[in-house]
C-alpha cells in the first residue's frame, strides 16, 4: 500500500511516497523498517508505544493502535505533530 | 579497585610525580572543538596556534544534539547523540571526521516489558569512549537514566549494566519530576585509565556510583555530598551531581560540581569534601560544569551560576567568570578577562566546558546564548570564537588524527 513519509523521515526513504506491506499498521511499520533500516525506532519506542509527536492516519482517520487492520488499497499517512519551537 | 589503601596511596603519589614531570604531549595535531547544540552540531578547527578557527557546519541542522565526541583512540571516529522534536533518539557515527555520517543500527533502548511498565529512551545525553585497551568500546548515558555500551564503535548498543532494570536503581532514579526540565539524566560516565572495569557515573537525580567489575554491580559514592535543605542525604534520589571529572594526572582524584556545591575526593576515601566553601561568598559554589587539568591534579576550573532564590541559573550578577583553583580547592581565583563585564545573563551547561591537553592548557566553553569562548592560557584571557549559534549543550575539545 501507499505510505506518505513525513519530511523528518525522508532521509531514510529518499522520497515522500513509498510502498510497504502488512495486514496491520504494526506489520506495515515492520516492513518499512526492513526496507529502510532504523526508521521504525524513530516513530515507535522500545515499548511499542507511538512517539509523542508522530501521528498515523489510515485513509484520513487517525489511529493510535498498531494492531489496526490495513488493506492493500489503504493509504497510510505518517505525520509529524507539533513539537515546539 | 581491589587494592589496599597503602598501595593506592603509593601508586597515586607515583602517578602525580610522573604527571608533574612529564611535559605536555609535543604534538602538531590540530585541535577541533566539537559543539553540540539544540539545533545541530558544529566542528571548529584551529590552526596550530589555536588563534584562528574555522566553522564546519551545521551538521544535522534542526536535530537536537546532546553530545558530539571524538574517539581519542583513533582521532577520527565521531559519535553524535541525536534526536529531533518529532522523532525518537538515535546515534550517528562518522569515521571521516564528519564528512559522512551513518546511523547506528541499534541505538540505546531499554528492555521491552510485556506488562507495559517498561521505560523508553527519550534521548542519549552523554557519550564516553571506552578504555584505551578496548578499541570500539563506548558508553552512553540516557534520559531517563540508563547505562549502555557498544563494542563495535557505536553501531549496535545494548544495556551495559543490570542497573537499567534493577528496581532499587529505578527507585533511586526517581520520577521525571526528580530530573532536569529536559528529563532525568545519566551522565559523567568515567572509565579509570588504569582499569577498564573501574567505572563511575552520575545521575541527575540519583547520585554518584562506582563499579569495579565492569558495570555488573555498582555501589553508591555519595558520602559527604550535601542535598537541598530539608531532604535526607541518605536518599540517593535527592542527590544531584551536575558534573564529575577524573584527573588524568592522578586517577585517584575526582572533582565534582554538584547542585549543592563543589567537591573533591581522593580515593580510596569514599567521602567527598566540599572545596567550594572556599569560593567567594557573593559568588557561591553552584554551577553545572567543571574541568580538570590534564596533568596537574591540583588544578581545576568551574563556571559558577546564580543558585539563589528561584535559581535563575544565569551567570552571577550578569558578569560571567570562570574560577580556578591551583591547590586542589583550598583557594580560588576569578578569571574573567575578556568576558563581558555586565549584562551577560547566559548559562554554561554541564557538558559545555572542556579543555585540550596542550601546555598551556586551552579552555573552551559554550553558552546557552550560542557563544563559543576559549582561552589559550588556562583562563588568563578569554576570546569569543563564535556567536549566534543555537543554544549550546556540549563542547568537547579533541585532537584530530
Amino acid at each position: 500500500m501507499k505510505v506518505l513519509i513525513p519530511s523528518p523521515l525522508r532521509s531514510y526513504t529518499g522520497r515522500a511516497w513509498v510502498e510497504a506491506e502488512g495486514a496491520t499498521l504494526g506489520e506495515l511499520l515492520a516492513d518499512l523498517d526492513r526496507r529502510y533500516p532504523g526508521i521504525r525506532f524513530r516513530m515507535i519506542d522500545e515499548q511499542d508505544r507511538m512517539r509523542r509527536h508522530v501521528r498515523f492516519f489510515v485513509n484520513g482517520d487517525a489511529t493510535f493502535d498498531l494492531g489496526q487492520a490495513v488493506r492493500p488499497t489503504d493509504e497510510v499517512c505518517i505525520v509529524q505533530a507539533l513539537s515546539g519551537g | 579497585m581491589a587494592t589496599s589503601p597503602r598501595s593506592a596511596a603509593v601508586r597515586r603519589g607515583n602517578a602525580v610525580k610522573a604527571a608533574r614531570r612529564s611535559p605536555a604531549a609535543k604534538t602538531t595535531r590540530r585541535i577541533a572543538v566539537l559543539v553540540a547544540t539544540r539545533k545541530g552540531a558544529w566542528i571548529f578547527r584551529s590552526d596550530p596556534s589555536r588563534r584562528s578557527w574555522r566553522a564546519d557546519g551545521p551538521h544535522f541542522l534542526g536535530h537536537v544534539i546532546h553530545h558530539l565526541v571524538l574517539d581519542p583512540r583513533d582521532g577520527r571516529t565521531l559519535l553524535a547523540a541525536a534526536k529531533t522534536g518529532h522523532l525518537g533518539p538515535t546515534i550517528f557515527r562518522s569515521t571521516d571526521l564528519g564528512k559522512t555520517w551513518k546511523e547506528a543500527k541499534q541505538p540505546p533502548a531499554f528492555t521491552k516489558k510485556p506488562d507495559g511498565s517498561g521505560r523508553s529512551v527519550d534521548h542519549t545525553f552523554w557519550l564516553t569512549p571506552g578504555h584505551a585497551s578496548e578499541p570500539g568500546a563506548w558508553y552512553a548515558g540516557t534520559s531517563p537514566q540508563g547505562l549502555f555500551r557498544s563494542d563495535d564503535g557505536g553501531v549496535t548498543w545494548s544495556s551495559a549494566s543490570p542497573i537499567n532494570d534493577d528496581p532499587q536503581y529505578i527507585e533511586w532514579m526517581g520520577t521525571a519530576q526528580d530530573g532536569t526540565p529536559d528529563g532525568p539524566k545519566l551522565h559523567s560516565i568515567i572509565v579509570d585509565p588504569r582499569d577498564p572495569k573501574h567505572l563511575y557515573f552520575a545521575m541527575s537525580s540519583g547520585g554518584v556510583h562506582e563499579s569495579t567489575d565492569g558495570g555488573q554491580t555498582f555501589r553508591l559514592l555519595i558520602d559527604g555530598l550535601e542535598v537541598v535543605e530539608g531532604f535526607s542525604r541518605d536518599v540517593p534520589t535527592f542527590h544531584d551531581p551536575h558534573c564529575v571529572r577524573l584527573c588524568p594526572g592522578n586517577p585517584d582524584r575526582l572533582y565534582q560540581q554538584n547542585h549543592c556545591g563543589i567537591y573533591r575526593i581522593d580515593r580510596p576515601s569514599s567521602t567527598w569534601a566540599r572545596i567550594g566553601k572556599a569560593m567567594p561568598k557573593k559568588v557561591g559554589d553552584v554551577g553545572f560544569t567543571m574541568v580538570v587539568h590534564p596533568r596537574d591534579d591540583d588544578v581545576a576550573w568551574v563556571l559558577p551560576m546564580d543558585g539563589t532564590s528561584v535559581w535563575p541559573r544565569t551567570s552571577v550578577a550578569g558578569a560571567p567568570a570562570v574560577y580556578t583553583t591551583r591547590n586542589g580547592g583550598r583557594t580560588w581565583q576569578r578569571q574573567a578577562e575578556g568576558l563581558p563585564p555586565q549584562q551577560a545573563w547566559w548559562t554554561v551547561k554541564r557538558q559545555a566546558m572542556s579543555r585540550d591537553a596542550r601546555d598551556p592548557v586551552g579552555l573552551y566553553f559554550g553558552t546557552t546564548s550560542g557563544e563559543l569562548w576559549m582561552s589559550r592560557d588556562e583562563g588568563g584571557r578569554w576570546n569569543c570564537i563564535a556567536r549566534h549559534l543555537p543554544e549550546i549543550y556540549a563542547v568537547e575539545a579533541a585532537e584530530l588524527a
